[in-house]
């Protein structure tokens, strides 16, 4: 058995940022990912990271509105404050770590335009941020001394006594599952982007976190809210990052229409990502496309700024649509990109379950409601990863650890056993690959009552054929095998979540647009709504007001 | 169109000794890469096949594996374009110079532990910043270039002076620490280039360019290597045989406009280094008996000055 003061699961931008936080607090840290760190999805960002620079002109307030507007006003507009406040002070904090960022012409830190922002107030590096953070997050983990497990999977969480203390884990490489004890444990697991098929996320996010949180009780929330981005490939959805429009893109349908112009005149191709891909899908649907996509046009911006600031988006598209983008224009489409939805958790990461906190895309702190603002999410991760951090380190402190051993693992060794000794014909690969379909068709940019239905009873389905999945490989040595087949059963938790919470939504806010119920509707549904997992397989979902402090709701237009 | 894919097999697990290469017949499209391929494999055909990956597009080096003999990154190498290069197959092993763990993974340890012992992380020597550390964009921008690298190890994989010396640090940490000797916010360069002039370090590369040929981010390990190796000499580390070697090297042909191959070992290794000098004995008898011995008394060429003018001409660019 392992010990820990403080059990970070997760090493993207939000575990690392609070591992480092807890373990600058004085107390013991391990951080335990998957992956090795540097691996994990956040190095897929290439945007940027939004702050709004009060000393030079910004007002944190203007970029707090545009994220509540942003969200729809879903999101919780106190925690959204503390984002805003506190960003700076983390980009900034980054640099001095060594993050190197792109500069203006006075050597200070430069910026670009985003999406659904009347400021350009994104940070930047080339177009790899998230690269760049994430190294920079594991030099300084090094650093550190923290206690790294790489290449170890979490299979459950330990709750005793009403509060959590720790994990059972396995190590991938010789297959041993051990018990890690932990006084508190920060979940920063990231996103569940591989529910649906195709998506813009790594084949690792498969939402571990929300299904382990869920297992144990911890109530999800706002799950209903899932991102479509409007420029992916069609051919294996990769993203096309905003970044393209941000420097001056435009979207073109068949005809060679700037067509946002009939949907968002003042923001064009910046309107928020949900009225964008909404515009896409009615142009498609409504036959102005080719081959089910629009077009990103950037030739206008010449080959030399495409090849300073967009050189990785223009190998994706070489490499995945065989279209370089500086001579034609890149056929794209919406895609599921993230997870607005999370772990309920508030401004210092705690969650409902004592002990557990959650920090990143797999946390819902709500600061993003019904739709996320590009390049807001390395800002959350880093925020609240951090808050999480120094609260869940300032909480164990004088703490004991609850006793627990290692026979802790029992059920958990039972269950793998049991799935290695199954025999049959049923292979993860089909049953994951139909899932992310179902949840394409049903719960993408526009939803309606009886495709939402039909989703809940397909994953009904797909959750009796799971629980006769063979696993091929029998062995211990990195048995990947096994490892997909038990991220499957987490994002058949995640797919349920989803599902109820988006049948219980009775409007459209945000992300979820019902074609059935097409308005906003403040009188009744201005709230977030919580799933949770109550006895075995029993589910309870409940409501609970939007923090609004100093930005009442408004039609929203761009 | 059907192709067959050779994939290399190991499973300690297994009584089956050592390593083998399995055939997998899949369709497959213009645009399907190796890892796409690999997947099919994996999710349709035989669940039992283990290998790293996840991004999809070259941004998170899980992925790299040698690919019909050349370290590439499977999951941004097309299939028709193997095809089209090589016999019309394609095979598909573990990435070298690491040890197989199973199937397409290996063990990467020892490549942590050489980007640790560059001690990659940002070693500032004044009061922080009140703000950020101002820098100029175009330095930035020429980190950004090293920046890029995803620690994927293909260059490792292929790196010939690791395949004989694991001891070698290798192209991926040493482009890292070249990203930390170059930034301007880094005061410890001149610690960090002590450290790199020791054995295993900058002087023990022999330029064979495989890093840079296989890199799929376009680092230029080896470029960034001899890059350190001109900061070294500026920091006055000319005491390896490695500095010293291209030290006298250069000084000998500016003097003379040619190589004067008698003076280069002497230069390097001192006249008085009796172990050495035996060493090269041998040597100096082959040349001999192949008729290669150089001129004992040198001349210089005639032009010389001009040679010598472009000497100058480097040194006031720099
Ligand atoms: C293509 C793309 C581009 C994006 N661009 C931007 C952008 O420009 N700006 C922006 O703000 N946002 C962007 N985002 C969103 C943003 O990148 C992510 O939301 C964010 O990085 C998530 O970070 P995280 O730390 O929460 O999780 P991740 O970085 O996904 O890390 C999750 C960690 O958890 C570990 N883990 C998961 N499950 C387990 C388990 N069972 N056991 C052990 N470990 C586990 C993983 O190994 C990993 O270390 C983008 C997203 C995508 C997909
Ligand atoms: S150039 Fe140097 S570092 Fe690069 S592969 Fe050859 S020997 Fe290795
Ligand atoms: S230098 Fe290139 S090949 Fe080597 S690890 Fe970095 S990205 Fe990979
Ligand atoms: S899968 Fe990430 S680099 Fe290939």
């Amino acid at each position: 058995m392992f010990e820990h003061d403080v059990l970070v699961i997760g090493a993207g931008l939000a575990g690392m940022r609070s591992g480092l936080a807890a373990v600058n607090r004085g107390v013991n840290v391990g951080v335990i990912s998957k992956v090795h760190p540097v691996r994990s999805h956040s190095n897929a960002a290439q945007g940027g990271i939004n702050a709004a620079l009060t000393d030079r002109g910004d007002p944190w307030q203007d970029h707090a509105y545009d994220t509540i507007k942003g969200s729809d006003y879903l999101a919780d507009q106190d925690a959204v404050a503390v984002m805003c406040q506190e960003a700076g002070q983390e980009v900034i904090g980054m640099e001095n770590m060594g993050t190197i960022f792109n500069r203006d012409d006075s050597g200070r830190l430069g910026t670009r335009k985003f999406g659904g922002q009347r400021e350009a107030r994104t940070f930047f590096v080339a177009d790899f941020t998230g690269q760049a953070l994430l190294h920079v997050l594991y030099e300084q983990v090094l650093k550190a001394g923290v206690r790294v497990y790489e290449e170890w999977f979490v299979l459950s969480l330990i709750v005793r006594d009403g509060q959590c203390c720790g994990a059972v884990v396995m190590e991938i490489r010789t297959g041993d599952i051990h018990v890690i004890r932990a006084k508190s444990v920060v979940m920063a697991t990231g996103g569940l982007g591989r529910v649906f098929e195709p998506s813009t996320n790594a084949l690792i996010c498969t939402g571990d976190g929300m299904a382990l949180a869920y297992q144990v009780g911890a109530p999800l929330m706002d799950m209903e809210m899932v991102q479509y981005h409007p420029t992916t490939l069609k051919s294996n959805g990769a993203l096309m990052s905003e970044a393209a429009r941000g420097e001056g893109g435009f979207l073109i349908n068949s005809t060679g229409e700037r067509f946002m112009e009939r949907y968002a005149p003042n923001m064009m191709e910046l309107a928020s990502r949900d009225v964008v891909s909404r515009a896409e899908q009615t142009e498609i649907n409504e036959g102005r496309d080719v081959n089910g996509c629009v077009f990103l046009d950037c030739r206008h911006l010449g080959p030399k700024r495409i090849e300073d600031r967009l050189s990785q988006i223009r190998q994706l598209g070489i490499d995945f649509a065989n279209v370089d983008m500086v001579e034609a224009p890149v056929p794209i489409r919406p895609g599921m990109h993230y997870q607005m939805g999370g772990i309920k958790a508030d401004v210092d990461g705690l969650t409902s379950l004592p002990g557990l906190y959650a920090a990143g895309e797999v946390a819902c702190v709500s600061v993003h409601g019904g739709n996320r603002l590009g390049a807001n999410s390395l800002l959350d991760t880093l925020v609240f990863g951090r808050r999480s951090g120094e609260h869940a380190a300032e909480r164990s402190r004088d703490m004991v650890h609850q006793s627990i051993d290692d026979n802790d693992s029992e059920t958990d060794r039972k269950s793998i056993q049991g799935m290695l000794d199954r025999e049959g014909r049923e292979l993860f690969g089909k049953i994951r690959f139909e899932l992310g379909q179902t949840m394409n068709t049903n719960l993408a940019v526009f939803r309606n009552h009886s495709g939402m239905e039909k989703a809940s009873s397909e994953v009904d389905r797909l959750r009796d054929r799971f629980s006769k999945v063979v696993v091929a490989d029998k062995g211990k040595t990195f048995n990947t095998n096994l490892l997909f087949t038990l991220e499957l059963g987490f994002m058949l938790d995640c797919a349920e979540a989803i599902i109820s919470s988006a049948l219980e939504r009775k409007e459209s806010r945000g992300a979820h647009t019902r074609t059935d119920m097409p308005e906003r509707d403040d009188k009744n549904w201005l709230k977030h709504i919580l799933v949770n997992r109550i006895g075995d397989g029993d589910r309870e979902i409940q409501h609970l007001p939007v923090v609004i402090t100093e930005w009442a709701p408004q039609v929203r237009s761009y | 169109m059907d192709v067959t894919i050779s994939v290399s097999r190991y499973n300690p697990d297994s009584n089956l000794p050592g390593s083998y290469f399995q055939d997998y017949q899949i369709e497959v499209d213009d645009s399907s890469t190796v890892l796409d391929a690999l997947i099919k494999v994996r999710e349709e055909i035989d669940g039992s096949l283990a290998l790293r990956c996840s991004c999809r597009s070259a941004i998170c080096g899980s992925c790299a594996m040698r690919i019909n003999g050349q370290a590439r990154l499977a999951c941004n190498t097309k299939i028709t374009d193997i095809l089209k290069r090589g016999s019309g197959s394609v095979s598909v092993e573990p990435a070298g110079n690491m040890t197989v763990v199973k199937d397409l993974v290996v063990d990467f340890s020892p490549f942590w532990t050489k980007v640790r012992q560059i001690e990659p992380w940002l070693q500032p020597n004044r009061p922080p910043p009140e703000q950020e550390y101002i820098a100029d964009d175009d330095d930035m921008l020429h980190l950004a270039g090293v920046m890029d690298c995803i620690m994927c190890g293909a260059c490792v994989s292929d790196c010939t002076v690791l395949n004989v010396d694991k001891n070698f640090l290798g192209p991926a940490a040493l482009a890292k620490a070249y990203r930390f000797v170059a930034d301007p916010r880094d005061d410890a360069d001149v610690i960090r280039l002590g450290d790199l002039n020791k054995y295993g370090g900058i002087w023990d590369c022999t330029r064979c360019m495989q890093c840079v040929e296989v890199c799929p981010k376009d680092v230029d390990p080896m470029s960034r290597i001899m890059a350190l190796r001109d900061k070294a000499m500026e920091e006055g580390y000319t005491k390896t045989y490695g500095a010293r070697h291209a030290k006298a090297f250069s000084d000998l042909v500016e003097h003379s406009g040619w190589l004067n191959e008698l003076q280069l070992p002497i230069r390097t290794f001192g006249l008085f280094n009796v172990k050495q000098m035996f060493k090269l004995f041998p040597v100096g008898i082959r040349s001999i008996i192949n008729g290669k011995l150089p001129p004992i008394v040198h001349r210089s060429i005639t032009g010389v000055e001009n040679v010598r003018r472009i000497f100058e001409r480097v040194r006031d660019k720099r």
